[in-house]
Parts: C-alpha cells; structure tokens; sequence
C-alpha cells in the first residue's frame, strides 16, 4: 500500500438543502484497493458517492484525488481524471442501443481505435451485451443493466471507479458474476474501487478494507475481514 | 384533381416550414422540458437578417452575377445569428431559472419573446420590409400546376437540413451525447457530458433551423415583419405538440400535417378560416391524445 491516498474524504459535510446528509466524514483510499462503504438505507451512502461526484454539493471539508483537491471542478471533467462512478439503479441510457451507451462513456476521448477495442473488450467480459449491442438499454434485463452500466464506466478508463448498490435487485447467480468482474477489473487492470452495498456480508467479502456508515457519520473503520467476524456488525448488518 | 395537386405542392412547401420551426420547440423541450415561447422570435430575426443581407448584396450587383453565393451567404449569416442570439437568451433569461419551478422559465420565455418582437419593431420600424422582389421568379409549368423556383429551392433546402439533422442527432457522437442529455443529465456528467454545452447547442441548432425558415417565408410571401414570428410560432408549436412534443421525427410530420391542413382547408373550406384549422388541431391532440402522434415512450426517435 503506497503512503499517499489516491482519493481521501476530509471532514465532508453535504447535504440537500436544509437536509444534512453526510456530517464530518472522512475517508482515505489507497491506489489498487478495493473499500466497501456499508451502512443502512438512509445511511448516505450514495450521497457520499454523488458528493465525490461534484453532483450533491459540497458545503464543508474538501476532496482530494491524487492529492490535489476536486471540490471544485465540474463533475463532467472528473471521468478525464479517472473518477467514474456506476451510480444507483444503474442508470441507464434507455433510448440509447447499447453500443450507444458504451461510446459515451468514451465521449471524451478522441482515440477510435482504442475506443473500438475497449468496446470489444467490455464484450469479451460481457458476452450477453454483444450479443444485443443493437438493443436499446432499456429493455435490457437488471443484471444485463448493471453489466452495460460498469461497461460504459469501464470506457471511461477509470483509476477509480465508484459502485453504488451493483447487487441491487439481481438473482444471487448475476450477482455471483458481477462480483467476479469487479474483483478481475481490480486485480487485471489495478482499478482502485470504492464500492457501496447494503449487501454487508458481500460488499465485506469482496473488499480489502471497509467503512461503516450511519446517519451519516463514518463509525468503524477496519479491515473487512476482521468487520465479517465484528460481533456487533454481524448483529446490525448480517442478519445474526 | 389539378388543384389538388398544386394545394399539395403548396401544403409540402407550407409543411417544410413549419416543420423546421417545430423543431426548434421539441429539441428544447427534449433536453430542458421547456416550451421556449422565444423561439418564434428566432423565425423573425432569421427573416430580417435575410433581407438586409439580401438587400444589401442585390444593391451592390451581386445577386446577379453571384445569385447562389449571396443566397448561400445570408443563409448561414442569418442561421448563425439566430444561433448566437438564442444561445444568449439561454444564457440570461433561462440558465439563471434552471433549478426553479417550471413555470419559471415559461413565464421567462415570454418575456424574451416580447421583448424580442419589441426590439425588432424599434430598430427596423413597424412596417413590412419587402425582399428584393426580381428573386425567383416563374416556375415549372405542367398544364395548369405550377411549381415555383422558390417551392422547389426552398422544398430542397428543407429536406437537405432535416437529413442533415437527424444525420447528426441519430448518426454523430454529439448527436448521441444530446440524445443522452435529454434522458439523464446526472448520468451524462458522470460520464464527461457538460450539460450546458449541449443545451447551447440544441439552442443553437433549433433557432438556425428557425433562421432557415425564416428566410424562406420571407422569399415566399415577398416580405417580413416585426410581428411575424408569433402566428407560426405557436402554428409550429402545435406541430411539435401534434408529432409529440420532444420528438425529433414527430415534429417533422406534426409540421407537415399541419401545413398541408392549413393549405386545404383553406383552398378547399374556407381561406378566412386558414389559421384556425392548426389550433383546432392543437385542442384536438390535447384533448384526445396528448402525448401526440409519436408520443414519449413509444418510439425510440425522441431526442
């Protein structure tokens, strides 16, 4: 683990409107790791991702990736830097084909031929959306969505790629294989990843390290192995 | 039968003309869910804009020896003003209200209109401003049907700019990253669209193809006036409603129906009545079938 955090959350306050989401949160991400976020529904998961994101504004602390701060660039020039996130309910470009969805999230990149082969290379980790790369996202099933959604983060070429809820609504098999592609992205292509689950007995056995959320405050911080066997995590968040 | 088929060749020329301006409307609406109300200002602006250059160049001797240059010319200057001035109005009277009720905006759009009809009445005066006249005279004759130099340019030139954008709505990455915008703006910045560009864009093209429209009626009825933007603005409104508003296809045809509607119904019911057959097909879609003919969630050609 190198010394310097390739993403770190200091003190982040965020929140809609008169609603404060996130209070002091803090975070540390060192390149090539794979961290869960767990944390109930409402814990504010997803608004630290979108926060991260410049899409929930930022009102107090700031946000560091590759040591210079963020907080202040547009969340469109951040996927140029290497931050991507596959947000929540996948999101998906429902009029788009998926051939489509996945040169967008190339869009900014001018390098076609590489574009090409990264499109081939999602197809080879995916076979199911070669096959309906004409098909229009949205009639693709949920596993199929969330394949085409971290494809389409994939095109982005990211250093870190942010997942929100990727089990969200899929059978155990589906998720079974997309758990697998992640573990190989970070393992084959060195992506650090920052992934967020309710699903804590999952999101803890695929991660090296995790954070626990609650209300909005970080509470535990640990490394997920000794998390899995936290006798009161096991209690709030593993059904024991 | 010979009368039908002239009203036809009228209806496609009237259609084409609305067509472009309903456009305008539904991409707008397409990508920020607003009725720009301006939009028909734009039409007005791109007329005047064509007469002065027009003028200008047939003043210096131009048009004659140059006659395709000049008109090539004042077409893109028009359609590039237009394209400016809607990216202002974007700019100032809509972007500051984006995050604000909906109605916000609408009331905005009105006054820009108003504001952009008054402008054109204090600095080019009140009355019609006529075309060099001696443009296109005559036409095609087979029997007793004739087709105008001017229908046929100005039928060729609308079919050239309504495949050149859908080329570029339904064929371009650009055209793919508005297409995307209009369905998710979140999910688009997350993957490097800057939404506002886009929006300055569709504003762009939507008031060029306006511009475009506007020149060609003014060719076509001999002049133009401050005033002309606002009947075939809400006209091309009730076609982008009619094809399904936020629709790109369904503009095209919603425009096409009503320019052949107009033209005969008046030719064929009464021409005293010829501006209220697009409204009564406007409360019609509303009442029936108010997503319109290619209405949301039906068809994939939605923006």
């Amino acid at each position: 683990m190198s010394a310097q955090p390739i993403l770190e959350l200091k003190n982040v306050h965020s929140g809609y409107g008169s609603i404060k989401a996130l209070k002091d949160v803090s975070l540390k991400i060192y390149p090539g790791e794979v961290v869960a976020i767990i944390g109930a529904n409402g814990a504010g998961k997803s608004t630290t991702l979108m926060t991260i994101c410049g899409i929930v504004p930022l009102e107090k602390g700031d946000i560091f990736y590759n040591g210079a701060s963020v907080k202040n660039i547009a969340p469109e020039k951040l996927p140029p830097l290497g931050l991507c996130q596959v947000p929540e309910g996948r999101r998906i470009f429902p009029r788009l084909t998926v051939e489509e969805n996945l040169i967008l999230g190339a869009f900014y990149r001018n390098d076609k031929p590489e574009i090409q082969r990264d499109i081939e290379h999602v197809y080879s980790l995916f076979p199911v959306l070669g096959e309906r790369n004409r098909q229009k996202g949205g009639t693709l099933s949920g596993g199929e969505q969330q394949m085409l959604a971290i494809g389409r983060a994939l095109m982005t070429k990211p250093k870190v790629l942010l997942l929100d809820e990727p089990s969200l609504g899929l059978a155990p098999i589906i998720i079974h294989q997309i758990f697998d592609i992640i573990a190989d992205i970070n393992r084959n292509q060195g992506t650090t990843i920052l992934l967020v689950e309710q699903n804590a007995n999952l999101a803890l056995q695929a991660a090296t390290r995790g954070y626990v959320l609650e209300t909005g405050q970080i509470t535990l911080e640990d490394k997920a192995s000794s998390l899995l066997h936290n006798p009161e995590i096991r209690k709030a968040y593993l059904g024991e | 039968m010979d009368s039908f088929i002239q009203q036809l060749i009228n209806g496609i020329t009237l259609g084409g003309i609305y067509a472009l301006i309903a456009l305008g409307y539904t991409m707008v609406y397409g990508v920020i869910q607003l009725i720009n109300f301006a939009h028909g200002e734009f039409f007005a602006a791109g007329g005047y804009v064509g007469v002065i250059f027009l003028s200008f160049f047939t003043g210096l001797g131009y048009m004659e020896t140059h006659p395709i240059l000049c008109l090539t010319a004042s077409f893109a200057l028009a359609m590039m003003y237009c394209a400016y001035l809607a990216i202002g109005v974007e700019k100032i009277a809509y972007k500051p209200l984006r995050k604000e009720a909906r109605l916000a905006a609408l009331l905005s759009a009105l006054g820009v209109s108003i504001f952009l009809s008054n402008g054109l009445m204090l600095t080019q005066g009140v009355y019609d401003k006529a075309y060099p006249s001696e443009l296109f005279q005559g036409g095609f004759s087979f029997g007793i049907i004739t087709i105008g130099y001017l229908q046929v340019l100005i039928v060729c030139l609308t079919g050239a700019l309504l495949v050149a954008l859908n080329l570029l709505v339904f064929k371009t990455k650009i055209g793919m990253a508005m297409r995307a915008t209009a369905q998710d703006k979140t999910m688009s910045a997350l993957v490097a669209i800057g939404s506002n560009k886009i929006i300055s864009l569709t504003f762009g093209i939507g008031a060029g193809l306006a511009a475009a429209a506007g020149i060609m009626v003014g060719l076509y009825y001999g002049s133009v006036r401050y005033d002309m933007g606002f009947l075939p603005g809400i006209k091309a409104f009730s076609a982008a409603v009619l094809g399904g508003i936020g629709n790109i296809t369904g503009a095209m045809l919603g425009g096409l129906i009503i320019g052949m509607v107009e033209i005969f119904g008046a030719g064929y019911i009464s021409g005293e009545y010829k501006d209220v057959f697009a409204f009564i097909i406007l409360i019609g879609v509303l009442y029936f079938k108010p997503t319109g003919i290619m209405g949301e969630n039906i068809d994939d050609t939605r923006v």
